[in-house]
């Protein structure tokens, strides 16, 4: 037990330590939970930790394992983010809405990693709603980044990073709807990757823009990642939007691809931006690296690019306001008591709801609205289509296109909070990605002269999640940087 | 001046799938309240819909049996409004590209056939009830209904009288009845009609304006809310009045219709393709299958027994409305080829039956072996029509029972024993001597008089043909 080191400890490590028998799952668990103990408190990562049911899972976890029993995940710790359902808990999404809400199902992703015999730890602060790219708008208290706790950790997935950063946990899940599992990835220095749209099931994902939701995993390098990918992947009835095909062993692929070259496109419009000079320097090393490992470095074009951001914040508003219709205080959730069915509808949601979720659904309502809908929504659907066209466009020349996954490194907790503009604008590489449903992964790519992680997002055609994992294992390998947290250093 | 009345149908058939049109909870009627619902059909966080195929199934079938175009892509959009008995405070209905468009129903109005064209069917989610306790300051939702597979169909304002209305109604609930799709029964809801209604001066091709007519929950409620409202209409625009636009409900105990309180405001539905749908797509294959499914419709089936069985235009009406009925008809005429006596005697007594007891066919014991038993009794004299219909069938309607049975069992087995029926002639006749003067000084209908005497001294058993025959010769000789 005491040999245990959770700081170096991937899933892949700890299967292997679990199937020789020289660590349990009850023991790997206990080690997650006292990290948690120490270091959550200053970091905040999760919004619910139950102790007893963790421990539950793991020894039924052992058992399983001594009756020969081989799941994928059998006895590894996971984190999960709130706004996924784990029946009999709390899903809150972080909101004041679902404070006391119980989830009555498992979500289909939740369903499969516990056919592999996943232990979970407990739910990760976000956004609210997943609405925001710093979980600062989580309404109960926001997520510290461990590389420096005056920073963000990024969002809205920044519990599920945090959680992954700091070893609270070997793995974790998010969602990510314009870049809530990349961005917040990056800004941990973990692993984060948003499969292609319908790879994965969102049914029991609580729904913030439909069409460009998508659930992924947090790990702390590629293999896990794609280990964890493959389990919750897959084709699901309940989802109409879930994609029926195959899915591929990715874990196997990267072996495959190991050496394999490709052509990367390096889009053109991503660099008319103004750049953190720091993320500038290393996506140029990152291409210097690319072509020492001896992959074709070209430049596309992608010409819709600057309309990205304007595009989904009406879409993903609109869906918003209509997903987010059903808390209304009459079936479950908040109620504030009114004098009449209506007042009762306003108070609950005027209560119930923080000032980002409310400005979301104003636009929605608004972008939605007859008279305004062929201007806002329809426009925006059409604009949407065009920039899906530049990326199969630019696919017809590379196999993969690397960018920088955020503008900026971590920034300072309250800097973006009065101004939503700047705040939106830290996700203008990662929106294009689900604007066409693409799948993007975000790695660890290097460090700032202040020790703040830096990340590299590789994108890939539709249903090529296996090549986009490759050349992240390509550049792992070669980089082999050492991604642990001070905080968690110094323990 | 004089005035017509112009009304277009919103009509709402809610389908008799297994399951209801998002999740697999069922869709039985009358079930304790929310015993059939899940996290999907509650509107819970995270859930998403999955499209029922049935039910595209179910649409297919009307729209073809109406001569509709169906869309072989059609899509399903949000429709917002917030009210408690709709769990994700959207509905789930069709906007732009609903599953189907045009098509038409056939109506007849005293003798007259009409055309009256559709401008849509589409596919949508019902919600659920909502159940008031007056004496407490809440409601109750029941949330079973929620989600169950509705058909919306509206016709073009091409109906221009509330009997038109009813004939329309009457003839698409028996569509969706033979299609098996639907109960079409408007008490329980599974058969909705709102109704768009203006006044215009007659000849005039511009459209007055329109009131929308709610809470009409039977054909009878239909033809006297569309009714009043004709007249107030009328009455508005004869003192040089114009009607308002708006929503009003027809009350049941004053038989009037009055506005709908606080819900004057234009409602904006926010309508946008439901992003956790996929586009429905119909093959060509698919709707050749259906097509060749299809059932014999009214129309077709009506004609057909005019042609094939002589009936009269009424007749085969009436018969074909209900396809049981028309069942038990076709199956009887097969057993007993005498289909205008079968058609006489289903629409005066077994109808006369059914009416009384509020149910179809089916749901009696009555067979078509019986009734072709009945009337071939009839035919050979072994019991006289009054008797068939007075004793025997009430029995086999209510019991079950082969006629035969009833007739030995309960000895009412027509007299027809010459020598008898003479003899009982006779006795009549002697005894009353003053009718037989008024008889032979020409008063011939006083036979009726002697041929009901010799049937009181027999229990109305006696052979009514036999009887007359004897009686006129005595009396004539």
């Amino acid at each position: 037990m005491n040999s245990l080191n959770l700081n170096r400890l991937t899933i892949k490590r700890a299967l292997e330590l679990l199937d020789e028998g020289k660590i349990s799952s009850v023991e790997l668990t206990q080690a997650c939970l006292e990290r948690i103990k120490k270091i959550d408190p200053e970091v905040k990562a999760y919004l619910y930790v139950n102790e007893e049911w963790a421990l539950e899972q793991a020894r039924l976890a052992d058992e399983k394992r001594k009756a020969g029993e081989h799941g994928k995940l059998l006895g590894i710790p996971l984190a999960i983010k709130d706004n996924i359902l784990i029946k009999g808990h709390p899903t809150t999404c972080a909101s004041k809405i679902l404070q006391n809400y119980i989830a009555p199902y498992d979500a289909t992703v939740i369903r499969k990693l516990k056919k592999e015999g996943a232990v979970f730890l407990g739910k990760t602060n976000l956004d609210e709603f997943a609405m925001g790219s710093s979980t600062e708008n989580s309404a109960f208290f926001p997520t510290k980044n461990p590389w420096d706790l005056e920073r963000v950790p990024g969002g809205s997935s920044g519990g599920s990073a945090v959680a992954v950063a700091c070893r609270m946990g070997l793995g974790a899940l998010g969602s990510d709807t314009g870049g809530s599992i990349r961005q917040p990835a990056c800004f941990c220095g973990v692993v984060g990757m948003k499969p292609t749209y319908s790879l994965v099931s969102r049914f029991g994902l609580v729904a913030f823009a439909s069409s460009l939701d998508q659930i992924g995993p947090f790990a702390l390098n590629i293999e896990d990642t794609a280990l964890l990918l493959k389990v919750i992947s897959g084709h699901d009835p309940y989802d109409s939007t879930s994609a029926p095909r195959e899915v591929p062993s990715f874990t196997q692929i990267l072996q495959e691809n190991a050496n394999t070259k490709f052509r990367v496109g390096i889009p053109k419009e991503y660099f008319e931006h103004e750049l953190h000079p720091e993320v500038a320097k290393n996506i140029e090393e990152m291409i210097s690296l690319l072509k020492r490992l001896g992959h074709e470095v070209k430049e596309v074009s992608l010409p819709h690019t600057k309309y990205a951001i304007s595009v989904y914040y009406i879409i993903a508003p609109a869906e918003a306001a209509s997903n987010l219709a059903r808390y209304d205080g009459v079936k479950y959730g908040l109620r504030v008591e009114g004098k009449s069915l209506i007042e009762m509808y306003k108070k609950s949601r005027a209560e119930g709801f923080g000032r980002e979720v409310k400005r979301r659904v104003m636009l929605g309502t608004y972008a939605l609205s007859a008279g305004y809908y062929d201007a806002f929504y329809l426009k925006a659907s059409k604009v949407r289509t065009l920039i899906k066209q530049d990326f199969l466009k630019a696919f017809e020349e590379v196999d993969l296109i690397l960018t920088p996954v955020s503008p900026t490194p971590a920034f300072k907790l309250g800097e973006k909070t009065s101004d939503p503009l700047q705040m939106y604008l830290s996700d203008i590489f990662t929106i294009p990605v689900n604007l066409a449903g693409l799948p993007g992964l975000s790695l660890p790519s290097g460090f700032t002269r202040e020790s703040l992680p830096l990340g590299v997002q590789v994108i890939g055609p539709h249903f090529r999640d296996d090549l986009v994992l490759s050349l992240g294992y390509q550049i792992e390998k070669e980089l082999d940087l050492e991604t642990i947290p001070p905080i968690v250093k110094a323990l | 001046m004089e005035f017509e009345p112009v009304i277009g149908l919103e009509v709402h058939v809610q389908l008799k799938t297994k399951s209801k049109l998002f999740c697999s909870c069922s869709t039985k009627f009358g079930a304790p309240p929310n015993s059939q619902i899940c996290p999907i059909c509650t509107g819970q966080p995270g859930v998403l819909p999955v499209l029922n195929k049935e039910a595209i199934h179910y649409a297919l079938k009307l729209a073809l049996a109406v001569g509709a175009k169906v869309n072989r892509l059609s899509i399903m959009a949000r429709k917002h409004y917030f009210y408690p008995d709709l769990p994700k405070n959207y509905q789930i209905s069709q906007y732009e590209l609903p599953i189907a468009e045009g098509g038409a129903i056939e109506i007849e109005v005293n003798g007259s056939t009409k055309l009256i064209n559709l401008t849509r069917i589409h596919l949508e989610e019902d919600a659920g009830k909502l159940v008031h306790d007056e004496k407490k300051p809440y409601s109750y939702v029941d949330f079973n209904r929620t989600g169950i597979p509705l058909l919306e169909i509206v016709s073009k304002p091409e109906i221009h009288s509330p009997e038109e209305a009813v004939a329309y109604l009457k003839t698409l609930r028996s569509i969706v009845r033979y299609l098996g799709i639907c109960d079409g029964n408007m008490e329980e809801g599974s058969l909705r009609c709102d109704a768009n209604v203006s006044v215009r001066p007659k000849g005039s091709s511009s459209l007055g304006v329109k009131v929308e007519l709610k809470n009409m929950n039977s054909f009878k409620h239909v033809e006297r809310a569309l009714a009043f409202e004709i007249k107030r209409q009328t009455a508005l625009l004869l003192e040089g009045k114009t009607p308002v636009q708006e929503t009003r409900l027809y009350d049941e105990a004053t038989q009037t219709t009055h506005p709908m309180r606080g819900k004057e405001e234009a409602h904006d539905y926010c309508y946008f393709p439901d992003p956790d749908l996929i586009e429905v797509r119909v093959s060509e294959d698919w709707i050749e299958k259906i097509r060749e499914e299809l059932p014999e419709l009214p129309s077709a089936k009506k004609a057909r027994f005019i042609k094939e069985y002589g009936l009269s235009s009424y007749e085969a009406g009436i018969l074909v409305e209900e396809k049981p009925l028309a069942d038990f008809f076709e199956d009887t005429v097969r057993l007993y080829a005498k289909p205008k006596a079968v058609a006489n005697f289903i629409l005066t007594e077994v109808l006369r039956y059914l009416n009384r007891d509020n149910i179809s066919i089916e749901q009696t014991q009555l067979k078509p072996e019986f009734l072709a038993e009945l009337l071939s009794l009839v035919d050979d004299g072994t019991i006289s029509i009054t008797i068939a219909k007075q004793q025997v069938f009430p029995e086999v309607y209510e019991k079950g029972l082969p006629p035969k049975r009833v007739v030995e069992e309960r000895g009412l087995k027509q007299e027809s024993s010459e020598e008898l029926l003479r003899k009982l002639c006779e006795e009549v006749i002697k005894e009353n001597p003053s009718e037989v003067e008024k008889y032979r000084s020409g008063k011939k209908g006083v036979l009726g008089f002697f041929v009901g005497q010799v049937m009181k001294k027999t229990g109305g058993k006696a052979n009514p043909k036999l009887v007359n025959q004897i009686l006129t010769e005595l009396l004539e000789g």
